[in-house]
């Protein structure tokens, strides 16, 4: 979500009147590439893993490019799974910058190696972001998989060394990190990287791992106090705005861009609200149109029921009687539906304590392209079982897993 | 008036830049939307916002002659002049604009 990042602040009140009623084209488009991925990190939002068979080939993705193209989609945040392990990864790279839509992309780092930082450098059109959730490998690893750590350094390493600059660092706040920001500040610092720091959401794995990993109320407001203090050099993409609720508000819009400013493209061409939403009830359309060859996504944007509703003035619900509402918004649409809370009420980390108890209703995820089998570099949390046993007295710690 | 552009605050002076010549940078690409425009640099990846039709018209205008000439061709009332070089101001600050040798 780099451009709501990377333009000045907004002036009071008009220009985001304007965002809730949509934009013509989306300012920030997260594309999904594959949901194959080398690495199975436990809060995955994606839950990917494995190639879905029904990917977008390289002459779709080529002609989505040319509709990103038309509609002067200036650029987008290609994502996964891990977008470099497609064959064709390096070609729509290039492709898309021939064709005037920049790219931001986020990887492991694995695959950057000096050959391909050198190229990634020679070009203005093409940002990098490298995760890391923890500025230790004994806070990162036990969430992204053994070796990550070292990977993600090597890989920035190799992006200074090309000469890359003000590259992304991106970081997952976790229970786990949140102590950690000023070492993850002085890492990115140490590379000519810039830090960006981004909200945990219950979405596709990340629903398994949530009440363990998102920090604890006395955490949201370190990490609150850090982004006041800290905020003019940090990257957040607008994702703590649930945040502002504490007073101040935060550097950035506040507001819920899903369906009118933001949106997501996944590998099979699903058209969802936002990155943080891949589930049936957020699914706009599809990009493939009955032309084979030449995508839709226009028409999705612009006339998908679920994007028109989204563009309607919301319903703050319960929250429109609180004193911060103006601040918060209610918090994230993503974040409550995945943690069963109706939408219309209160974020599931309301810093003023009014989230409800979902009550452990919370939804069927409509996809999940987890690896099944063994995975090299596997995560291993840090907490093995994470569920009651269903008796006290139960001895056999497999029982109930998996019958 | 509020300024047409985003992250700068109007004042009522009169601005050096009336009789230069300016352009729209060749990495900037302009995008129409309802309220005026979204501005993008390739180069530094930059996004401004061009809150007005007025201001759009303008930058486009600047192709040719003084931003003076700009100003009046793109019909922005005299008044409103200072607003908008100021927003100009700022969009050179950001490289969107960059300057010309001659009128």
């Amino acid at each position: 979500m780099t451009i709501l990042e990377e333009r000045p602040a907004p002036a009071p009140g008009r220009l985001v009147d304007q965002f809730e009623r949509g934009l013509d084209a989306p300012i920030c488009l997260t594309w999904e590439l594959t949901y194959a991925c080398n690495l199975a990190c436990v809060h995955c939002l994606s839950s990917s893993g494995r190639r879905d068979p029904d990917e977008l080939s390289t002459a779709e993705c080529k002609a989505l490019i040319d509709e990103f193209e038309r509609m002067q989609i200036f650029y987008v945040n290609i994502g996964g799974g891990e977008p470099t392990v497609r064959p064709d990864f390096w070609e729509l790279l290039d492709y898309a910058v021939e064709h005037h839509v920049g790219v931001k992309f986020s990887t492991n780092g694995f695959r950057i190696t000096p050959e391909r930082a050198a190229k990634l450098a020679a070009t203005d059109y093409v940002d990098v972001q490298i995760s890391l959730d923890g500025a230790t490998a004994e806070v990162n690893d036990p969430i992204r998989g053994a070796g990550t750590y070292d990977a993600a350094l090597r890989a920035m390493a190799n992006l200074q060394a090309a000469g890359m600059r003000d590259f992304k660092m991106s970081v997952v706040c976790t229970r786990q990190n949140i102590g950690q920001l000023d070492e993850f500040k002085a890492i990115a610092d140490r590379y000519g990287a810039q830090l960006r720091l981004t909200r945990l959401r219950p979405s596709g794995r990340g629903a398994d791992v949530w009440e363990e990993l998102h920090p604890l109320p006395e955490q949201q407001r370190q990490l609150y106090d850090w982004l006041v203090a800290n905020g003019d050099k940090v990257l957040t993409g607008d994702s703590f705005f649930h945040l502002s609720a504490y007073g101040e508000a935060l550097p950035g819009l506040n507001l819920c861009g899903a369906g009118r400013v933001v949106c997501l493209v996944d590998p099979v061409g699903d058209v969802y609200a936002c990155p943080f939403a891949i589930h049936d009830r957020f699914k706009a359309g599809n990009v493939r149109s009955a032309r084979a060859e030449l995508t839709d996504f226009d028409t999705v944007w612009k006339t998908s029921p679920l994007f028109l509703e989204l563009r309607e003035p919301q319903n703050g619900g319960a929250c429109t009687k609180c004193s911060a509402y103006d601040s918060c918004r209610g918090g994230c649409m993503a974040a409550k539906f995945f943690t069963g809370l109706p939408l219309d009420g209160p974020d599931p980390e309301c810093v003023k304590g009014n989230a409800g108890d979902p009550g452990g209703l919370r939804p069927q995820p409509s996809q999940d392209h987890s690896h099944t089998g063994t995975v090299r570099n596997a995560p291993v949390p840090l907490t093995l079982l994470t569920r009651a046993p269903d008796r006290a007295c139960d001895e056999n710690p497999l029982t109930g897993i998996g019958g | 008036m509020p300024s047409p552009v985003n992250g700068t605050v109007s004042a009522g002076t009169v601005s050096p830049m009336l009789g230069e010549a300016w352009r729209l940078d060749g990495s900037v690409a302009l995008r129409p939307e309802p309220f005026g425009a979204l501005a993008y640099h390739f180069g530094t990846r930059r996004l401004s916002f061009l809150k007005t039709p007025e201001l759009v018209d303008l930058v486009r205008n600047l192709a040719s002659g003084t931003v003076r000439d700009a100003l009046v061709a793109s019909g922005v009332p005299e008044p409103h002049w200072p607003a908008y070089t100021r927003a100009l101001e700022g969009l050179a600050a950001g490289g969107m604009i960059t300057r010309r040798e001659t009128p």
